[in-house]
């Protein structure tokens, strides 16, 4: 690999970046504005972070949004990872591509149909809307989410590896709770990631089922910029973007460090 | 890794010959079926105790089905499988007291050497000293109590190997099924690892069926094989029968090498039996199967071991056959000659190479008379 930094690289590597994170760093910066305005830089402060955790309603919906994240991370990956193990393992049967392609179509449409068909199911049966709709759209959709991740996992996942468990004594569910599971785990916890970041952030489902009383974050933001900009969406913004950036750091850490000793570990072996 | 060799039994093991004995496992006409593909045909046969059972065969034969069914993964479509007394055909695995290595060994990655051994040991609720005790003991028997605490990606693959050993040992199984359990294993460590398996099921006195393709690894372990092709068996014997005397073409071919020659048997002497084979070639005689008669097409089978080649006639000899040397084969210590006769035919014959490569003394082209003694070859349908 030669020339690794041709002039022509480095442009191309610099113009990305910038077009990537200019608009994050300039959404950074101004959440340490002294200004009111968002567009003019008048010093350095921290006063809109303090501004923004004295503010009710903010944290109010910081609450809704991570319960109904945690809640609806949870119960899609359960129900993801029984979807996967129909798909992966129950071979053949009657209606299998059916069910497949039913399972994947919620992640091709369009957010606004599901929203509204949701909205409409929920009207239609009386429900009234609020943290539990909410709860349950965002199950709906990031259930499929989960099944991608596991069943990706599970196809590779040697089926020997059960077959010796209940050769050793484990009925086939105690084969799944003790041998499956574990070895799945990884899968299974990046699917509940994932689904816990598609409700964090998502708009469009929310704002269909919720109802009053119920307002998640992105909410919230949405209808603050409504009445104009303020630098407490920006600190607000800086603090998600800051909670993401360590998760993903601290997950790709991880399994990295799991990797590199993995390899460390076969070399000595093989020795 | 010090090997003892196998010891000899003192009076020979062979229970299959007692009409007295029970056999351990019995497949009753078993025949199994996946849709419309029947991958056992009404299959019979006998397992004794303490027998070292080989199943050998190409890969789609059957094999590994008859072994997954021993284990309890497939139930049997038609037909009985006992085992002792019992009917174990639809006994779910984890009810039967057999045990299996499997060809991937799959090891449990999350859990170390020791939790491997003695996972089928809590699941069976033993109690925690004795489970301790039965885990030292098989990691002792295996030599691995260095790598108790370790996982299975921090092992070799002959370790992982031993360990998958252990593990399937450990439950005192009545039968221990080894699926291609060096298959993974390269060449050196695999001839290691055969004896160290037959020293190990000969220490415990235990019952193990092995599955393979590879006829060498069947001939070393086992007191019998069974040989299979497309869902039957075709022969089961001891190693010394199967490739001396094997009861067709398939397992003459199947099992080490084999020259056929086609014929139609004649006269009939004291000695034996004469086949005729080509338009001005000397008959061949032959002493074994004399029970044959006269006016029948046969084939007559030897082995390229058992065949000479010599520049000059050798006028003494049973048999003998002109004929060009066609190839060479030279793998170090033996050589093959490809022997072309006079009606096209290639003959192989195999000398060991006693003296060095520059010495020998054929080379292509070379006319060579091939010999053998007429109780070398045998006479198959």
């Amino acid at each position: 690999m030669n020339g690794r930094f041709t002039w022509f690289n480095t442009t191309s590597l610099t113009v990305g970046f910038v077009f990537l994170y200019l608009p994050i760093l300039l959404l950074v910066l101004f959440s340490f504005n002294e200004s009111r305005l968002v567009t003019v830089w008048a010093g350095f402060s921290t006063k809109w972070y303090v501004e923004l955790f004295k503010d009710k309603a903010f944290l109010d919906a910081a609450l809704v949004t991570f319960r109904v994240a945690l809640l609806s991370a949870t119960v899609a990956t359960i129900l993801g990872t029984l979807a996967a193990v129909v798909m992966v393992r129950a071979g053949r049967f009657k209606g299998r591509t059916l069910f497949s392609g039913m399972i994947y179509a919620p992640l091709v449409m369009p957010e606004v149909i599901t929203g509204l068909s949701l909205l409409l199911l929920f009207v239609a049966m009386g429900v009234s809307r609020g943290f539990w709709t909410i709860t349950l759209a965002h199950i709906t959709f990031s259930m499929c989410y989960a099944a991608v991740v596991v069943s990706s996992r599970l196809v590779t996942f040697d089926t020997s590896l059960e077959e010796a468990a209940t050769d050793l004594g484990c009925t086939p569910f105690q084969a799944f709770l003790k041998v499956t599971l574990p070895i799945m785990a990884p899968a299974i916890i990046s699917a509940w990631l994932l689904s816990f970041t598609l409700s964090l952030d998502d708009l469009v489902i929310a704002s269909f089922t919720s109802g009053p009383g119920a307002t998640t974050l992105p909410m919230k933001i949405y209808s603050q910029v409504r009445l104009g900009v303020t630098p407490k969406i920006n600190a607000l913004s800086t603090i998600l973007i800051g909670i993401v950036t360590i998760g993903v750091l601290v997950a790709s850490y991880l399994t990295r460090r799991s990797e590199a000793r993995r390899k460390v570990d076969e070399l000595l072996a093989e020795s | 890794m010090n090997i003892s060799p196998a010891k000899k039994p003192s009076t020979k093991f062979l229970p299959w010959e007692d009409p007295k004995q029970e056999p351990l496992v019995r497949f009753g006409n078993v025949t199994k079926r996946f849709g419309s593909f029947t991958a056992i045909d009404n299959v019979s046969l006998d397992i004794y105790e303490k027998e070292f059972f080989a199943l050998l065969g190409p890969s789609g034969c059957g094999k590994t089905t008859m072994m997954r069914m021993l284990a309890g993964f497939e139930t049997p479509s038609e037909g009985t499988i006992s085992l002792g007394d019992d009917d174990i055909g639809s006994v779910p695995p984890y009810k039967r007291p057999v045990n299996m290595m499997f060809q991937s060994y799959a090891l449990f990655p999350h859990m170390s050497v020791e939790a491997n051994v003695a996972f089928g040991l809590k699941q069976d609720k033993w109690p925690k000293n004795l489970i301790k005790e039965r885990v030292e003991e098989m990691l002792s028997l295996v030599q691995l109590e260095q790598f108790a605490k370790r996982k299975p990606h921090q092992l070799s693959g002959g370790q992982r190997q031993r360990v998958a050993l252990a593990r399937s040992l450990a439950k005192k199984p009545k039968l221990l099924l080894l699926d291609e359990p060096l298959g993974a294993l390269d060449k050196k460590l695999r001839e290691q690892t055969q004896f160290e398996l037959m020293d190990i099921q000969e220490k415990l006195g235990m019952t193990f069926v092995i599955v393979t393709h590879d006829q060498e690894e069947a001939m070393t372990v086992a007191s019998r094989i069974a040989v299979m092709d497309h869902g039957k068996i075709i022969q089961v014997a001891t190693p010394e029968v199967i490739y001396e005397y094997p009861n067709c073409r398939y397992v003459a071919d199947f099992i080490g090498d084999v020259n056929v020659i086609e014929g139609r048997l004649n006269s009939r002497t004291d000695s034996g039996i004469k086949l005729s084979w080509a338009e001005g070639q000397n008959d061949i005689s032959i002493s074994n199967n004399t029970e044959r008669s006269a006016d029948e097409n046969a084939c007559f089978a030897i082995r390229p071991e058992k065949v000479h080649v010599t520049h000059e006639e050798p006028l003494d000899a049973d048999n003998r056959i002109q004929g060009e040397i066609h190839d060479i084969a030279y793998t170090g210590n033996l050589s093959t000659y490809y022997v072309k006769l006079s009606n096209g035919i290639i003959f192989k014959a195999q000398e060991s190479n006693r003296r060095r490569l520059a010495n020998r003394e054929f080379t292509w082209e070379d006319k060579v008379w091939l010999s053998w003694r007429n109780t070398a070859g045998i006479l198959l349908d």
